[in-house]
């Protein structure tokens, strides 16, 4: 899975749901969400990737946090380029030779409640999201997105109040396009 | 976790990367659908969070697992390593299980 889906957030997603009971398709459709922010990366540093196209397609694999920001923090296109390759090639490495360390571990473990892994998994979402809440648009949207999920809990099947969630996106964008209309007046 | 599960979601997330890079050459896009993405991580992340934190079956409920999340948290902002967060978070749960 490491190999193949390679974008963290998503995996976790997919697990956590799948494993507390969650229907597939609701597991899918939120770790789809959370991968189109690869989509909006690759946007932005596509120019700094290499023109070949199979060397194209490879380096999209390599699309994650991790390598936009460092791309992006490169002044010249040229730093960009080899500065993607080396850290989506080290993060690769090591993301799945984690994985396999966390395989080989889990065997050995047992019982996931008694060792408070149900806990693990939201703390981890929440070190994903920290990094995410640079301003105040994206703290808006995740309020939102909290706050749309805790009243859907108790209103929709399982799997589906995540999924909701997604809407607070969209209700912080369309707040936020008013304000700045406001703005300009 | 099926087979057929983890092949849908690896396809479609190499295809949400490989479409930014073939859109990019052409029209960038509106303004609005730039704040919707922009704002679309963090909100599915705090929902997820929300979701397996209080989530019991449909019912909201506060347990220990908000206890782990809070610790978690607060060593996360201070900056501490991804592992270390989770073993905290997970850590501090399962304490407060045996009391």
């Amino acid at each position: 899975m490491s190999l193949l889906v390679f974008t963290g957030a998503s995996q976790f997603a997919a697990v956590g749901i799948i494993s507390s009971g969650g229907e597939p398709l609701s597991a899918l459709g939120t770790a789809l969400l959370l991968a189109a922010r690869n989509g909006v990366y690759a946007l932005s540093i596509a120019e700094t990737l290499p023109t070949n196209r199979l060397k194209r397609l490879i380096a999209a694999q390599l699309v994650i946090d991790e390598t936009a920001a460092m791309s992006e923090a490169q002044p010249v296109p040229e730093a960009s380029q080899e500065v993607f390759w080396v850290t989506g090639v080290s993060v690769f490495i090591f993301w799945n030779a984690g994985t396999l360390v966390g395989v080989l571990a889990g065997q050995v473990v047992g019982d996931p409640l008694s060792w408070g892994l149900d806990a693990a998994f939201p703390a981890g979402f929440l070190a994903l999201l920290l990094p995410h809440l640079s301003d105040g648009k994206k703290k808006l949207a995740a309020l939102l997105g909290a706050a749309i999920a805790a009243i859907s809990i108790p209103i929709l099947p399982q799997g589906l109040p995540v999924l909701a969630a997604a809407l607070g996106a969209a209700v912080a964008a369309a707040l936020g396009s008013k304000k700045g209309r406001r703005r300009h007046k | 976790m099926s087979w057929v599960m983890i092949l849908s979601l690896a396809g479609g997330c190499y295809f949400l990367k490989l479409a930014g890079l073939v859109v990019a050459g052409k029209a960038p896009p509106s303004p609005l659908l730039d704040r919707v993405l922009s704002g679309l991580t963090p909100a599915v992340l705090a929902g997820l969070i929300v979701v397996q934190t209080f989530d019991r079956g449909g019912t909201l409920d506060v347990g220990v697992g908000a206890v782990g999340l809070l610790i978690g948290g607060v060593a996360a902002r201070r900056g501490a390593p991804f592992a270390v967060v989770l073993v905290l978070a997970a850590g501090v749960t399962a304490a407060l299980r045996l009391l």
